[in-house]
C-alpha cells in the first residue's frame, strides 16, 4: 500500500499535527487562490466580450473602413488592406494545448520516476522500463514542452500584434493579452521551477526522499494546464 | 507506484498519520497504464471539442455551448483527480481546493449575471 503522505509528512521535518506535510498544504492553498486569480481575469475577459468598438475581433472579419463586421466570411465590397480576418488561430492553438496536455503526462512520470528511485526495475524489464525510470529523462521533456507551448504563446502574440491587435486595441485585446500573459508567466515559472528540480537532480540526484519536492512542483504544473483547458474552451473555441 | 514510508516523526505523529492512511484517506497513485489512458482520453477529448468548432450546424445550434463546456469540465475533472492524484490524496487537500474552486466559479456565474450575459427571464 502506499504511504506518500505518511512519507512525505515525515520526511525530514518535524511531525505535524495533521500528518500531513505543511508544505503540501500550502502549495494546495496557494492553488487555491490562484483559481480566484484566474477567475477574476476569466470574468474580466467574458464581461468584456462582444463589447469591443473596434477590431480586430476574435471570431469574426472586421472592415476597418465600413466598420462592417461578418461571421460568415470575407466582407464584400471592403477596401483593400482595410480587411482584418478572424484573429484567433484555432489550429495553432489546439497544438499548443496538446503540448500543454502530454507535458502533463511526462509531469506525472516523472513524479513516479522519483518516487520508485529506490526500487530498480518497477516501471519493467528492458529499455522501455529504464526509460521510464530516468527522473531527468521527464523532468527535462516536461520543461522543453512547457517552453514549447510558450513559443506558440510567442508566436500567436506576435501574429497578433502584425495584425493589428495589441493589448491597447480594444477591450479584446485587453483582457485577451492579460489573461493569456498571466497564463504563460505562471507557465514560464514552472518551466523555471522544472529546470531547477532537473539541476539538482543531474547534481545529487532525486529519490523518493525527495519526492514531496517533485510532487508539489507537479501540482503547480497540472494547475497551469486545468487553468488552460478553461481558457481553451472559453476564450479560444466559444464564439 | 508508490513508495514505502520514511520515518522520522515522533511515534505519536506516525502514530497519527498512519491512522489516517487506515481510514482509507490516502491511497495508492496510479499506475502508468493509468495515466496513459488519462492522457488518451484528454486527447480525444481536445480532438473533439476542435472537431465541433468547425460544424457549422453544430455551432449555430444551442448545444454548441453546452457542449463544449462539458467536454472541459470533463477535461479538468480528470486533470485534477488523476494527474493531481485529488482521487487518492487526503480530504484536506480536496478541501483546499474544491472551496476556493467553488467560490471562483460563483463569482464568474455572479459577475455574468451582474453585467447581463446571464439572464433569467422571469416575465
Amino acid at each position: 500500500m502506499s504511504t506518500t503522505a505518511v512519507a512525505h509528512a515525515h520526511a525530514g521535518h518535524p511531525p505535524t499535527t495533521t500528518g500531513l506535510d505543511h508544505r503540501k498544504i500550502a502549495i494546495w492553498a496557494f492553488i487555491g487562490s490562484e483559481c480566484m486569480l484566474f477567475a477574476s481575469l476569466i470574468s474580466t475577459y467574458l464581461i468584456y466580450k462582444g463589447r469591443s468598438v473596434t477590431g480586430p475581433f476574435p471570431h469574426e472579419w472586421w472592415c476597418r473602413a465600413t466598420k462592417a463586421t461578418s461571421a460568415a466570411g470575407p466582407i464584400a465590397g471592403c477596401p483593400a488592406g482595410e480587411l482584418f480576418k478572424p484573429i484567433l488561430n484555432i489550429p495553432v492553438t489546439s497544438q499548443s494545448t496538446f503540448v500543454l496536455l502530454m507535458s502533463s503526462l511526462a509531469m506525472v512520470l516523472a513524479l513516479a520516476a522519483v518516487e520508485n528511485k529506490d526500487k530498480p526495475g518497477w516501471a519493467g524489464p528492458g529499455w522501455g522500463g529504464r526509460l521510464f525510470e530516468s527522473s531527468k529523462l521527464w523532468l527535462l521533456v516536461t520543461a522543453i514542452l512547457g517552453a514549447g507551448f510558450l513559443c506558440y504563446q510567442a508566436y500567436e502574440f506576435t501574429s497578433f500584434v502584425h495584425e493589428g491587435l495589441t493589448i491597447k486595441t480594444n477591450l479584446f485585446g485587453s483582457s485577451f493579452f492579460t489573461l493569456t500573459g498571466f497564463h504563460g508567466a505562471h507557465v514560464t515559472a514552472g518551466v523555471l521551477w522544472l529546470l531547477t528540480l532537473l539541476a539538482i537532480d543531474v547534481k545529487r540526484g532525486l529519490g523518493p526522499r525527495d519526492a514531496l519536492l517533485v510532487d508539489i512542483s507537479a501540482l503547480y504544473w497540472h494547475f497551469v494546464d486545468v487553468v488552460w483547458i478553461a481558457i481553451f474552451t472559453l476564450v479560444y473555441l466559444i464564439r | 507506484m508508490a513508495h514505502e514510508p520514511v520515518h522520522h516523526g515522533t511515534p505519536d505523529s506516525l502514530a497519527s498519520a498512519e491512522a489516517h492512511v487506515a481510514a482509507g484517506e490516502v491511497h495508492e497513485h496510479p499506475t502508468w497504464h493509468t495515466y496513459k489512458w488519462v492522457a488518451l482520453i484528454l486527447t480525444v477529448i481536445t480532438i473533439m471539442e476542435v472537431w465541433v468548432y468547425y460544424i457549422p450546424a453544430f455551432v449555430a445550434s444551442r448545444l454548441f455551448v453546452p457542449a463544449l463546456l462539458t467536454m472541459s469540465a470533463v477535461k479538468f475533472v480528470i486533470v485534477v483527480l488523476f494527474y493531481m492524484h485529488l482521487k487518492y490524496d487526503h480530504k484536506v487537500f480536496r478541501a483546499l481546493f474544491t472551496g476556493p474552486l467553488i467560490i471562483a466559479m460563483t463569482t464568474i456565474v455572479a459577475l455574468m449575471f451582474l453585467f447581463a450575459k446571464l439572464v433569467i427571464r422571469t416575465g
